[in-house]
């Protein structure tokens, strides 16, 4: 298997190395038809890229089934006794599998973009030619700096070390390749964009191509980031889903800038502006994915996260450097065909709020990208580090994720060009006045009714941010609510249909528009589950048999404690009866695992969820007389996230589909009565 | 005369009496409120809680301190101990912190703090935001005043009232 696997992978070097010299000899020599030929043959090397690191990806697959501990990689992150899907997940779990895992990912977005060259067989070849230089990197890393086929140096061992404990959990088997292929995905509209740049490509249409690219990307790293949160949530035990760790931050930044990039693209689109805006998005957004990379696995930034500490950093270094400056320099040579074809007439405009939104995605990136680097900074310049953790981010962050929350409400009610302040008004009354009273019930309702906020002591400024939060959510929700109803009053009024199919209908006019609310309804039921975390409680106690402990309205009952072994991993596990308002509920089983194979020991907690809150419950270790120590959290809403980021994926499904050709309305029985065509365009 | 003067006599009275009395009203609602809002904020239990989540494990976990949870975590009980006793001791936060700074190193606090070279670390993102608003202001000011592009030849462009007539009718016709 370790001879398949480095064959395949150098020959996939060999190929793709063909294909982006000849690929731009081609592109150079275009006129000369000889060259046009050898052009295509350029294109099919890249896609021969993918079946090469495919067999490759497959060879160290198969070698993790078969137990080749020979092989050092698979030594290391897997042991006999791993379950199936685990030995899956050996591609994707150390740093050398997980760079082969990333080469993969990008020679299958290779492989459908130069199947799909027919669209714009210039653009393509040149996009094609960009990400063969992208590959070329990835390659030389798996071949010569992080092969992972080198064999294992010593006698031969009857068993792995096994894969890390915490990542045992069946999310683990899909977060990574979510979050892939997030990361890998961006790099299809920055070869676009490059290309583009480039050749300097008339007008919107690499926008146009590279729309469907970018959203399908960002809903990859959207699914990506939110299994990571849940996983850190429901494996790792602290009662958290965000420690802002700097792999955490490396993965938010892309997500920040993509997000913006989302944004400004249709005023590209729809107005000819922001041209140079957009590319220098798409290259940022392409450029912090590789520098989140470099983070992880650099070791420059310490993080629990984060690869063992090698060599490939400087790689990342240079190859940051590197891109940076080819971009800079076709920017800099083109950069007079960027020109924008409008002008903006008012700051009250559907443009303006485009432009303040992606100075507000920016600014949060240049937050955490400032946190991030901050201990580096500091280290250099006054020789000590120190730590910036949560209650920086959450200090400097949260604010400008507020005023997001507010564009977010406020935006899709502007109109390009200009907005009068008469409609600005008919259009906000009704969402504010719903907002404030959903704010104000809230706010007021008792908590001895069930509320989780309620009027309470006032410790810090988080209980007023929450209660923002829920404002502005509200607000969101509203207004996205009013767009759908009048658009949808608009179809019914012409087709006689009832609401629900019409905004069915309108929904499919326009799916891209009325995708990005769906995908804004997410965004609000998340920032909802967030505003919980002002309000968590936890509480830890010893549990000896029959011993009760009280948080929130929740009285726990110790049952029994015991213990269990499997061919993988020895555990000691509490069993908790739940109470509330003395009604049982149900009973949790904390776990503490050791791993056998990397005596390795994790906790698993036990979740009880409902809409109002998580009862979330650890198993955190024995005390002297053998007693399990239970720490209990009361974390408000969190099921809210979960459902949110499931709305934001269907929202990003519905955007990505096709438009319906919007019909020609006939009235049958007065065909004297005139009809209006609908329009339902952004 | 004497009447109207005596009537604006009387008039100013009673606003200078409503007045001072709506003043002690609001200074009794603000008392009342920040009884309300501060109750509870100095207590041992809050103030564990609030300090506890400014502190960082020291085991390079990377975890608050009241948040680490890994097993067998050789730093995290000591610690939550130290902040214990120091709180029951009635220790302000400042001199906590500083006592936790002087024991563990200034990795130990969460969040830079905001002397000396640290303030950057408060300064740099609050200050791009404002340096961001202010841009974008100038930039949407700059465009306004730009030139509108060319249009085609024996073609005016639709301005002012015209074009306000024609947005109205679109917004009738497509009621959005």
């Amino acid at each position: 298997m370790s001879q398949i696997g480095s064959f395949a992978l150098l020959l996939a070097l060999a190929l793709s190395i063909y294909s982006f010299i000849v690929g731009l000899l081609a592109l150079f020599f275009q006129d000369d038809p000889k060259w046009e030929r050898l052009g295509d043959t350029a294109r099919r090397a890249g896609i021969v890229v993918f079946g090469g690191v495919l067999l490759a990806a497959i060879a160290l697959v198969v070698a993790a089934f078969r137990d080749d501990f020979t092989i050092a990689y698979i030594f290391h992150h897997s042991n006999r006794d791993l379950p199936g899907p685990y030995k899956f997940a050996t591609l994707w779990s150390g740093q050398e599998g997980s760079l082969l895992f990333w080469s993969l990912l990008l020679a299958g977005y290779g492989f459908v973009l130069r199947l799909r060259y027919k669209t714009d067989p210039r653009l393509f070849a040149y996009a094609s030619v960009v990400l063969a230089g992208v590959q070329i990197f990835f390659l030389l890393l798996v071949n010569f700096a992080a092969n992972p086929f080198g064999l294992l140096e010593g006698p031969m061992r009857a068993d792995g070390s096994g894969l890390n404990p915490l990542l045992q959990y069946p999310e683990m088997v899909i977060h990574p390749p979510m979050l892939y292929l997030g990361y890998v995905g961006f790099t299809v509209p920055f070869a676009f964009a490059l290309g583009a740049l480039i050749m300097k490509y008339p007008g919107e249409k690499w926008i146009q191509i590279t729309r469907r690219w970018t959203m399908v990307t960002w809903g990859f790293l959207t699914c990506g980031i939110f299994l990571g949160a849940h996983w850190a949530y429901a494996v790792l035990g602290w009662g958290g889903y965000w420690g802002w760790d700097p792999v955490e931050n490396a993965s938010l930044m892309p997500w920040l800038v993509g997000t913006a990039f989302l944004h400004s693209v249709m005023m590209q689109e729809k107005r000819g502006m922001l041209k140079v805006w957009n590319m220098w998005l798409v290259f940022a957004t392409f450029w912090l994915a590789i520098l989140g990379t470099f983070l992880t696995r650099s070791g420059i930034i310490a993080s629990v996260h984060a690869f063992a500490q090698s060599s490939i950093g400087s790689w990342f270094f240079w190859f940051l450097v590197l891109t940076a400056v080819v971009f800079l320099f076709f920017f800099i040579l083109n950069k007079d065909d960027l020109r924008s074809e409008h002008k903006l007439e008012s700051l009250i405009s559907r443009e303006s709020s485009f432009l303040f939104n992606n100075l507000l995605f920016l600014l949060l990136t240049l937050d955490v990208l400032w946190g991030t680097w901050f201990p580096k900074i500091s280290e250099l310049v006054q020789g000590n580090k120190v730590t910036v953790g949560a209650p920086f981010y959450n200090r400097v962050a949260i604010p400008v994720a507020l005023l997001l929350l507010l564009l977010t409400a406020v935006g899709p009610l502007l109109a390009w060009r200009k907005t009068s302040f008469e409609s600005l008004k008919r259009n906000f009354l009704w969402p504010t006045v719903g907002a404030a009273a959903v704010a104000l019930f809230v706010m007021f309702t008792p908590q001895s009714w069930g509320s989780i906020f309620g009027l309470r002591p006032w410790h810090d400024i988080s209980y007023l941010y929450s209660l923002m939060t829920i404002f502005l959510s509200a607000l969101v929700a509203f207004t996205v609510a009013s767009e759908f109803y009048r658009g949808g009053r608009v179809i019914s009024k012409h087709t006689g249909q009832g609401m629900f199919a019409s905004i069915v209908q309108l929904t499919h006019r326009n799916t891209r528009r009325y995708g990005g609310y769906v995908v804004h309804l997410g965004v609000v039921l998340v920032m909802i589950g967030f505003s919980g975390a002002a309000l968590n409680q936890e509480k830890e106690m010893e549990m000896g048999f029959g011993d009760k402990m009280t948080i929130g309205n929740y009285e726990l009952t110790c049952r029994s404690f015991t213990q269990d072994e499997t061919a993988n991993q020895f555990s000691e596990w509490a069993i908790i009866d739940v109470a509330e308002n003395g009604r049982k509920l149900t009973s949790m089983t904390p776990v503490r695992l050791v791993y056998k194979a990397s005596n390795q020991p994790s906790t698993k907690p036990d979740i009880y969820s409902t809409f109002k809150e998580d009862l979330y419950l650890v198993y955190e270790g024995q005390n002297q007389k053998g007693q399990p120590v239970i720490k209990a959290h009361v974390n408000p809403m969190v099921i809210w996230i979960w459902l949110g980021a499931c709305v934001m994926i269907v929202g990003t499904g519905l955007a990505l589909l096709e438009n319906a050709p919007a019909p020609v309305t006939v009235r049958v029985p007065n065909l004297l009565e005139r009809t209006a065509p609908v329009a339902s365009g952004d | 005369m004497s009447t109207i003067l005596n009537l604006r006599a009387i008039v100013r009275s009673i606003i200078r009496s409503i007045d001072g009395n709506r003043r002690k009203a609001a200074q009794v609602v603000l008392l009342c409120g920040a009884i309300f809002l501060f109750a509870g904020a100095g207590d041992p239990a809050t103030r564990f809680t609030e300090i506890g989540h400014q502190l960082m494990c020291i085991c390079s976990c990377g975890q608050i301190l009241l948040e680490c949870n890994h097993v067998g975590c050789p730093d995290s009980d000591g610690m939550r101990n130290e902040l214990k006793a120091a709180i029951d001791r009635g220790d302000s936060d400042s001199l906590v912190e500083q006592s936790f700074v002087q024991k563990y190193g200034p990795t130990v606090l969460a969040a830079p703090t905001t002397s000396g070279f640290d303030r950057t670390a408060w300064i740099v993102p609050f200050l791009a935001l404002a340096l961001g608003f202010g841009f974008v202001i100038i930039v949407v000011r700059e465009w306004k005043h730009r030139p509108a592009p060319a249009i085609a030849d024996g073609l005016e462009p639709v301005r002012g009232a015209e074009l306000e007539h024609f947005r109205d009718q679109a917004r009738k016709e497509t009621d959005l």
